[in-house]
């Protein structure tokens, strides 16, 4: 009776989440779209501490509220342009979790296997479940185990590297241990042969062994990997701890697990996948570090940089009709969403057509630069994707480029040779005067010279992001 | 120093070199102004307003030779102007070096230096001070309203209670400055506009203008390449120029203003409006012809008059455009000259420093302390860069592309079959192996892939940080887990289960509070 209800429970939560990750095609509905998963997850919460073999509720929800307290401080806290950062410290949390009711599994198992038969029958909750598995039962039991906390601990130093990497404590370049690849590699295949160890034995040192592989894996694999791909990086950790999920769900035969693990796991595949093919570039290239080698020299870039100053700047954009603003992750470093939201108000009160183009990998996140512009309260309703803006470039005034480069780069459609050729970047260029806001003449993070920043119609006005445009607000009529 | 502009002394030049704005600036870069008496008068530049700008009024030429160290003007020197130059004194005017070999041996004797405008080089960083460009944009605008002024009807197309009244047609030959200026201005008068131009890169310019460009049917490799001489137009060849004539011939009976503007640097114009073109337009048709000056583009073009032929067409054949818009004029003109005083005082001290080393500077200089400097070295910076041969998308034809499709269709159903054939068997060979339970659950999980991928790609490209939040969030449903094995048995267990519940715990709440927050945000205009 009580089963039937959790179970029951399960299933209203299941729906829940669906819909509240369904609910996310749309700014409006997804404002309800986070309910569902709230209630969802307190429900889940609720039948479990209900349902059967949950006990100790004290230390439960001592536990739950003390989490709870630390989340809701961090959550209130948190900066948006900090959104990386805190994205993949929850991610950390998830892996580790998962390596730790992985080992509490594993520790209920020997538990189990070294009684007798009748101290069997008197156990309850999860020990139950264990004690009744039959001989291939608890074979795949070992192998759920094992995967949970193998993907487990891999998203959890793998977390902890893209944090510090996001939050500037560990360099951003790519970087590799003597061995490269070599490293991961024998890590993977030792952690394989341990399975096997683990599987005919259940030897406690076989698991302890691979969750150091694992650990290292997880560590080594995003330490490889430079700044520009992170919103890649991030959105597979996100996978990872689905799918880490899934497997503990697997190992405690809970279906709801599944469901959800199987939901994040596959979102944050999907994610991976869209921001891949924003770079044109395979998942396998991107994880393994570094561009795609060149097939030739690159096409020589003619022309000089033209400065402009802010009077200028001001000049062409009172004279302008339609701009567009190409934002990137130099905006979120020099802060300036909210001097670009105040361009934007007045550029508007000016009755002129004012627009965002959004470069799918703009940023640090998938969507970083939606979230960043919506913090500075410009309406979502003029924040538009690539595919939806492109075309409109030949028939605008103004682009103004506020610390992006690679995502503006014309060599990736002119320059066969060019190691970015292919990716779909935003056609600027075609506007009749562009304006590029940037630091200084040198180049963007893939260290690709920028055609764009030579073409006649381009100006440059150098500077720090935030203070030149500050500098141009009080000019603008 | 001082800068002393100079009366025109051509006969119908109305435009003067300086202006009182232009003075204004000048005098900001450290010089002094004198003008000659009345010399702004014909571009509605009085002396009063001179005076009030602190431009001193000198009364003739000769005192403001005598007293200038840089003279400016419009039209290049006439012989008397010339020697009147005396040695180490600048002279900033249009000057055509290679139509005048004469003046420059003047200039030579005299050891002026002379900074010729029309010898700018076409560089972005000299646009500012490119003289010849300013005055083609006048010169096309003009030629519009030209053209109207002796079209009896409108541009624009209209439908009136008196009656319909179809909208003129015009076809701009030639898209430098002064065609696509006369584009626009004809595109903004509610004309219907066709450019032509041997040049095929500009097509693209002419169409962001509003026209329409007139294709030949020709193989790209015959088409001569505009950026191999600096953006001019090049001679084309005569199979080029007979199929040319034939589209045009084509186009004659329905266009109602033609204006050419087609010009070759260093020769006579093409003849690319022909009499026989001319007598198939209907009468009332109006012909300008900006290359006037050098022979005209059309047959009947008359220099400096306006004709009508036989048929009543219009051919305006005047050269001074520039003249009849003289305040516009001035003032640009004023503009450039300004600015190549200001590349001239580098240190803004009022002293000029006749930098040869300057790109810029030593394109535009011709003569220079007893020396002619022209023709000049070829400049560093290419003027456009040279255009790659674009790859032709092949065009397919409908069979072609129909095969295509098929073979892409059977392609991915080859794909989508293997697939399914080897997830399948996987699956059921995993099926003979493992118990009955854990297939239960494998199902779940399968199915809950499937709806996470339907789900997931109707998510908005813009929500993709909340999702990634909201994600994170439910992720931690493994506090499930944590839930159940926290109570069971050894110390172990539930100390590992009581701290998973509590990472767990700040991740349900940190995730769906920063989900909230963030979604807040988004608000509509």
């Amino acid at each position: 009776m009580e089963y039937g209800f959790t179970t029951a429970a399960y299933v209203v939560a299941a729906v829940l989440f669906i819909q509240s990750l369904g609910g996310l095609s749309g700014q409006e509905s997804a404002k309800r779209a986070v309910w569902y998963g709230i209630v969802g997850m307190a429900l889940a919460v609720a039948a479990t501490l209900y349902g059967p073999g949950a006990s100790n509720w004290l230390i439960s929800l001592v536990m739950i509220a003390a989490g709870g307290a630390i989340g809701w401080v961090v959550a209130q806290r948190v900066q948006m342009t900090e959104m990386p950062q805190l994205v993949a410290a929850m991610h950390s949390l998830v892996g580790l979790a998962a390596v730790f009711i992985g080992y509490n599994t594993h520790i209920e198992m020997v538990r189990v296997a070294g009684m007798d038969e009748a101290a069997r029958a008197a156990l309850n909750g999860f020990a139950a479940v264990i004690a009744h598995k039959s001989g291939v039962e608890v074979s795949i039991l070992r192998v759920e185990t094992f995967l949970g906390v193998f993907i487990g601990a891999v998203t959890f130093t793998g977390s902890v590297i893209a944090f510090g990497k996001l939050a500037g404590k560990v360099d951003g370049k790519a970087k590799k241990l003597p061995g490269g690849h070599l490293l991961n590699a024998t890590a993977a295949i030792v952690s394989l042969v341990l399975l096997v160890v683990y599987l005919q034995t259940g030897s406690s040192l076989a698991l302890l062994g691979m969750t150091l592989a694992a650990l290292f894996i997880g560590y080594h694999l995003i330490l490889g990997i430079g700044g520009a791909d992170m919103p890649v990086v991030v959105s597979m950790l996100n996978s990872y701890s689905g799918w880490a999920a899934a497997a503990i769900g697997f190992s405690l035969s809970n279906d709801l697990l599944i469901v959800v693990g199987a939901l994040v796991g596959s979102s944050g595949a999907i994610l991976s996948y869209i921001m891949c093919k924003a770079m044109n570039r395979s998942f396998i290239s991107v994880i393994l570090g570094g561009f795609g080698g060149t097939t030739g020299p690159a096409m020589e870039v003619t022309g000089e940089q033209v400065a402009i100053d802010a009077d200028g700047v001001a000049a062409l954009l009172n004279d302008a009709d339609s701009i567009i603003i190409i934002p990137g992750y130099g905006m979120a470093v020099a802060q300036a969403q909210q001097s670009v939201s105040e361009l934007t108000r007045k550029l508007r009160a000016a009755g002129k057509n004012v627009r965002f183009a959004i470069h799918p990998v703009a940023g640090r996140l998938p969507g970083h630069m939606n979230v960043l512009l919506a913090e500075a309260k410009v309406p979502y309703d003029i924040v538009l994707e690539m595919d939806e803006i492109n075309d409109d470039f030949p028939s605008t005034d103004v682009a103004i480029v506020i610390g992006s480069n690679d995502i503006v780069n014309p060599a990736a459609q002119e320059d066969p040779n060019s190691p970015i050729a292919g990716m779909p970047v935003l056609e600027c260029w075609k506007a009749k005067q562009v304006i590029v806001s940037k630091r200084g003449q040198g180049t963007g993070y893939s260290g690709i010279e920028n055609p764009l920043f030579y073409k006649e119609n381009t100006r440059m006005f150098y500077g720090d992001a935030k203070k030149s445009l500050d500098a141009l607000l009080p000019l603008i009529e | 120093m001082k800068i002393g502009a100079l009366s025109e002394i051509y006969a119908g030049e109305n435009r003067v070199a300086m202006t009182p704005e232009s003075a204004l600036q000048l005098v900001k870069l450290g010089h002094a102004c004198v003008i000659q008496a009345g010399a702004g008068t014909r571009a509605g530049f009085s002396d009063a307003l001179y005076t009030s700008a602190g431009v001193e009024v000198l009364p003739d030429a000769a005192a403001v030779i005598a007293a200038a160290d840089v003279l400016v003007k419009v039209r290049g020197p006439e012989v008397a102007e010339a020697e009147a130059l005396r040695d180490g004194q600048t002279l900033i005017s249009m000057f055509w070096p290679a139509q005048n070999p004469d003046l420059l041996e003047i200039v030579k004797a005299c050891g002026a230096t002379v900074v010729a405008m029309d010898m700018v080089p076409r560089i972005s960083r000299a646009q500012k001070m490119d003289a010849l460009s300013s005055m083609a944009n006048i010169a096309g605008y003009r030629a519009v309203i030209e053209a109207g002024s002796n079209f009896g009807r409108f541009f624009t197309g209209q439908v009136t209670a008196a009656g319909k009244v179809p909208p003129a047609k015009v076809l701009v030959v030639g898209a430098g400055v002064a065609g696509l200026a006369a584009i626009g201005t004809s595109v903004s008068l509610g004309a219907i506009v066709y450019a032509f131009d041997v040049r095929p890169e500009v097509a693209e310019q002419i169409e962001s203008m509003g026209a329409s460009f007139v294709y030949l049917e020709f193989d790209a490799s015959e088409l001569p390449d505009g950026a191999a001489t600096g953006g001019y137009a090049a001679p084309s060849t005569p199979a080029f120029q007979a199929k040319q004539l034939a589209k045009f011939r084509e186009l004659a009976p329905e266009i109602d203003i033609v204006i050419t503007t087609a010009l070759i640097p260093g020769r006579p114009a093409p003849k690319l409006w022909t009499a026989d073109m001319v007598s198939m337009m209907k009468p009332g048709s109006v012909v300008v012809d900006l290359a006037a000056e050098r022979g005209g583009n059309c047959d009947l073009t008359v220099m400096d008059q306006k004709i009508v032929s036989d048929n009543g067409v219009t051919i305006v054949g005047y050269t001074d455009f520039p003249s009849r818009m003289a305040a516009q004029a001035s003032t640009l003109y004023s503009n450039n000259i300004r600015h190549m005083l200001a590349d001239l005082t580098p240190k803004k001290d009022g002293v000029i420093d006749h930098n040869m080393g300057d790109d810029v500077i030593r394109g535009a200089t011709v003569a220079k302390a007893h020396e002619i400097t022209y023709p000049p070295p070829p400049p560093k910076i290419a003027a456009i860069a040279v255009q790659k041969p674009k790859e032709k998308v092949k065009e397919l034809t409908p069979v072609e592309k129909r095969a295509a499709e098929v073979a892409a269709f059977k392609h991915q159903t080859r794909n989508q079959v293997g697939m399914l054939v080897i997830g399948g068997g996987l699956i059921l060979l995993a099926g003979l192996y493992a118990p009955a339970a854990f297939m239960s659950h494998f199902i779940v999980f399968v199915l809950s892939v499937y709806v996470g991928v339907q789900v997931i790609w109707n998510v908005s490209h813009s929500l993709h940080t909340p999702l990634m939040a909201i994600t994170n969030a439910i992720s931690s449903i493994i506090i499930l887990g944590a839930l159940m094995q926290i109570g069971s048995g050894s110390w172990l267990v539930t100390v590992l289960g009581a701290l998973a519940v509590f990472m767990a715990g700040i991740n349900i709440f940190g995730g769906f509070m920063v989900t909230r927050r963030m979604l807040a945000m988004f608000q509509k205009s």
